[in-house]
């Protein structure tokens, strides 16, 4: 989100938040969601892609909601109205095309109001053919969630995106040559897909309340966290769509706060380390140690200020709209330990990672005899190789898993190790253990950043040959 | 605690803003460019900031104050072995597409060369844009940095009188403008239209914000810099300077028939030559000289070769009638040894360059 997106984003939640109540409230919200998803898209070089993939997002939440949701929900009031409210914003978007001579919601002109009213119809179809089918087949559910996965695979691994681009470049007709792995960029998909890959499996295990279809759209395509998170959970986002709410001073001041906090965290701080902070040109430039280290530095914090700072707008966007988003990020650096990092820094991812894998992991290894800390390296390392891929399937997010994945393990035996056989009583000894943790544990994530930044595991290496003198 | 109320709060803080917007033009005279961790924290540049390619950690900025902060020389110490020589020009001085080392200053320090019996060390205050009132306004803000001699490379684009306010340094340092036109008596219009006269509204704080966001920029791409040694953006490959012309002689809108001389702005040249008496040589700098298509009309793409004929005859004579030393090197480097433009060189041809350069400042020194 850019400052234009993000000031407009408060203007008109202020909008809703004073001239709606309940249910015409979450009307208003799955409308702005909709349309933000067309309007934050960024441009791609094919042609009408930056109309088609926020349709294909719009379809993606729409069918999962149909296959999670009671048979014959649809037909109720609500649900029909947030099935019109959709339609609506799509078909507002595409629209724009003959009202304004420059396009204003998406970066390009929409498809002719044929197309798009033809993908309307499509989509309905295959919703209907979707949820038809999931009433009768059992595996539905799991096939969803490898089709979420699978997408995100293709999306994040450099490969597989070029491939997709050269593929769409050729059903389009449009020379080759020029695709790129970028071209392909789906908004929001990261997180997207996780929250509906929440919901999927919570219907498997039977955890999913039922939600409305405006309340299931509006939490999935949330326009304050479309972007950078956090993932939230449907049930808890539902209780306070639910909610009476209606602005007072201290929750417009107090979201006031969070918001200035957070721009200036992203577009002062962030952004002015940005600068300096650790790219691939110079870890090949930077000519000494020190200012090696520095350029680290830059990019360990560059990289906090901004993610946090997009936490903070988001959470203080969503509460002016009555919306308490889950924190994301608790001080991160200051913590004595991995574990403990890991607990602060994007919270709601590890979270949900503990939720859908770790926990179920450590459940269906322990069925297998082998030793404690086998399961407990298997289970740390697969987690963070998962977070690592979820950023991108490349070597260097999974060299940055795998540090993780072992630092926690070998964090988590030292402190077994240490709980049963060294008694600190002194509180000095206490504080300055405590200082040494939290340092240790900055500079094992600092250089954690290293594979993280980078684009490629050679580059990585020089910088930790420059970064230790050798 | 209780929390403040929402409307008295939000009209403060508007009434806050707007008292430091429109109150901030009170502070124009504060010389803010002057406030630099150049020199402190971080090394002094070779050469002054420029360029918008953030790749090469470094960027434009109209602050004279600023750009001189960020140089070595304001940061240097003058030893007592020293023999400081400042060299004023243009873009080719400057070093486009050379680094530091590389560059007229680089070489000539590389050299070692010794005059009067003290170390020559050189100092880059060449600045891309050619223009002989940026020039001027480099030189006089730099006679305070105790140079024992400047070395002035100049070209006969510098020259037009047109040309002096199109400078962007120039059109906004109106100020610095003014102060010249004074100081040096120069027969130009202080209000003239190209400069960018302040105003009280284009002063406030949001209308200066990309000058103070830009001083800052500084500062932090001190970091990069500092840490690689990279002012400018390399890139890969350019565009060789063109060879071959169209069969036009024309130099902007100066006629063949009139007298060059009344065409260009001599007074500016006069009043640099003049801003001091410490030993001052005088550069006609080399230009490429092309052997291409109708190069027997233009010897590049600046130049049709009347005006610069001329132009050489011209400045011999001036320079002859008031003895100043002068190097006329405009045949010196081979045409293969040019870059992107009729008047950038290559390494090589920097170096054919410093080492005429060399020796002239070791001849006049005094």
């Amino acid at each position: 989100m850019g400052l234009t997106q993000i000031f407009a984003s408060i203007l008109t939640i202020l909008l809703v938040a004073i001239l709606t109540r309940g249910t015409s409230r979450v009307l208003s919200l799955l409308a702005l969601s909709v349309l933000a998803v067309f309007w934050f898209q960024p441009s791609v070089p094919l042609r009408s892609f930056d109309f088609w993939i926020p349709s294909l997002t719009i379809f993606l939440v729409v069918a999962v909601w149909f296959i999670t949701s009671q048979t014959g929900a649809w037909k109720s009031r609500q649900n029909l109205i947030g099935l019109a409210v959709i339609a609506g914003a799509i078909t507002l978007v595409g629209l724009t095309r003959y009202i304004f001579p420059d396009p204003i919601l998406t970066t390009t002109t929409p498809p002719r109001l044929i197309l798009v009213i033809g993908f309307i119809m499509i989509a309905g179809i295959s919703i209907a053919a979707l949820t038809f089918l999931s009433r009768r087949l059992a595996f539905t559910l799991t096939l969803a969630i490898v089709l979420l996965i699978t997408i995100l695979l293709i999306l994040k691994s450099p490969t597989l995106s070029l491939q997709l681009s050269i593929f769409l470049r050729e059903l389009t007709g449009r020379p080759t040559d020029t695709a790129s792995a970028l071209d392909f960029r789906w908004l929001g998909f990261s997180y997207i897909s996780f929250r509906l890959i929440h919901v999927l499996r919570d219907k498997q295990t039977g955890r999913l309340p039922e939600l409305s279809l405006p309340e299931f759209a509006t939490y999935v395509v949330f326009f304050p966290s479309l972007s950078a998170g956090p993932i939230d959970r449907a049930e808890r986002f539902a209780s306070d769509l639910r909610k009476d709410f209606a602005l007072t001073q201290d929750e417009t001041l107090q979201a006031g706060q969070r918001i200035v906090i957070g721009l200036f965290k992203k577009f002062v701080v962030a952004d002015a380390l940005a600068l300096m902070a650790l790219n691939d040109t110079l870890a090949t430039q930077v000519r000494y140690t020190g200012w090696m280290w520095i350029i680290l530095y830059a990019y360990t914090f560059q990289i906090y200020f901004d993610f946090s700072g997009y936490t903070d707008i988001a959470i203080g966007i969503a509460r002016l709209v009555g919306i308490k988003l889950p924190e994301n990020f608790s001080s991160p650096y200051t913590k004595p330990n991995l574990t403990q990092f890991w607990n602060s820094w994007h919270i709601t991812l590890t979270q949900w990672i503990r939720s859908y894998f770790f926990n179920p992991f450590n459940r269906w290894i322990r069925g297998y005899k082998i030793p404690t800390w086998t399961m407990l390296l298997l289970g740390q390392l697969s987690t963070m190789l998962i977070i690592g891929l979820w950023h991108g399937v490349t070597v260097n997010f999974i060299l940055w898993g795998a540090w993780h994945g072992l630092g926690l393990f070998i964090q988590n035996r030292w402190s077994d190790l240490a709980k049963k056989r060294i008694v600190i009583s002194n509180p000095r000894l206490q504080v300055a253990l405590n200082v040494g943790g939290i340092l240790l544990t900055f500079h094992f994530v600092a250089l954690g950043w290293v594979f993280f930044a980078l684009s490629d595991p050679s580059l990585s290496q020089t910088v930790f040959m420059k970064l230790f003198g050798l | 605690m209780q929390s403040p109320r929402l409307f008295p709060l939000l009209l403060k803080a508007t009434l806050l803003l707007m008292l430091f917007n429109f109150a901030f033009p009170l502070l124009s005279g504060l010389p803010l460019g002057k406030l630099s961790l150049y020199n402190k924290v971080f090394p002094g540049r070779e050469r002054f900031p420029f360029g918008e390619n953030q790749r090469g950690y470094n960027l434009s900025l109209f602050n004279l104050d600023a750009m001189f902060a960020a140089h070595v020389l304001v940061g240097a110490p003058k030893a007592d072995d020293e023999y400081r020589v400042l060299l004023i020009g243009d873009s080719s001085v400057w070093g486009t597409l050379l680094t530091p080392e590389q560059n007229l200053a680089g070489q000539l320090n590389s050299q070692n060369i010794s005059a009067c019996g003290k170390n020559v060390r050189a100092y880059n205050l060449g600045y891309p844009y050619i223009s002989l009132l940026q020039e001027l306004m480099i030189l006089d803000e730099a006679l305070q940095y105790q140079p024992d001699m400047i070395v002035w490379l100049t070209t006969l684009e510098s020259f037009p009188k047109e040309k002096q306010f199109g400078a962007p340094l120039v059109a906004n340092s109106p100020d610095r403008v003014k102060r010249l036109i004074t100081n040096y008596q120069l027969p130009l219009n202080p209000d003239d239209p190209a400069l960018n006269h302040p105003t009280t509204s284009n002063q406030t704080f949001t209308s200066r914000r990309k000058d103070l966001a830009n001083l800052i920029r500084l500062q932090l791409y001190g970091v990069p810099w500092s840490a690689t040694g990279i002012d400018q953006f390399y890139p890969k490959s350019y565009e060789p300077a063109q060879t071959d012309f169209e069969a036009d002689d024309s130099f902007y809108d100066i006629k063949k028939s009139e007298p060059l001389r009344d065409q260009l702005s001599l007074d500016i040249l006069d009043a640099g030559l003049n801003a001091t008496d410490l030993p001052m040589i005088l550069v006609n700098e080399p230009i490429l000289i092309s052997d291409g298509a109708n190069s027997d009309i233009r010897y590049n793409f600046f130049y049709p070769r009347w005006a610069y004929d001329q132009y050489r005859v011209m400045l011999a004579e001036y320079t002859s009638s008031r003895n100043q030393p002068y190097l006329d090197l405009w045949n010196l480097v081979p045409n293969d040894e040019f870059t992107n433009s009729g008047v950038h060189l290559t390494p090589f041809g920097e170096s054919l360059l410093a080492a005429q350069v060399g020796d002239a400042i070791q001849n006049f020194c005094e």
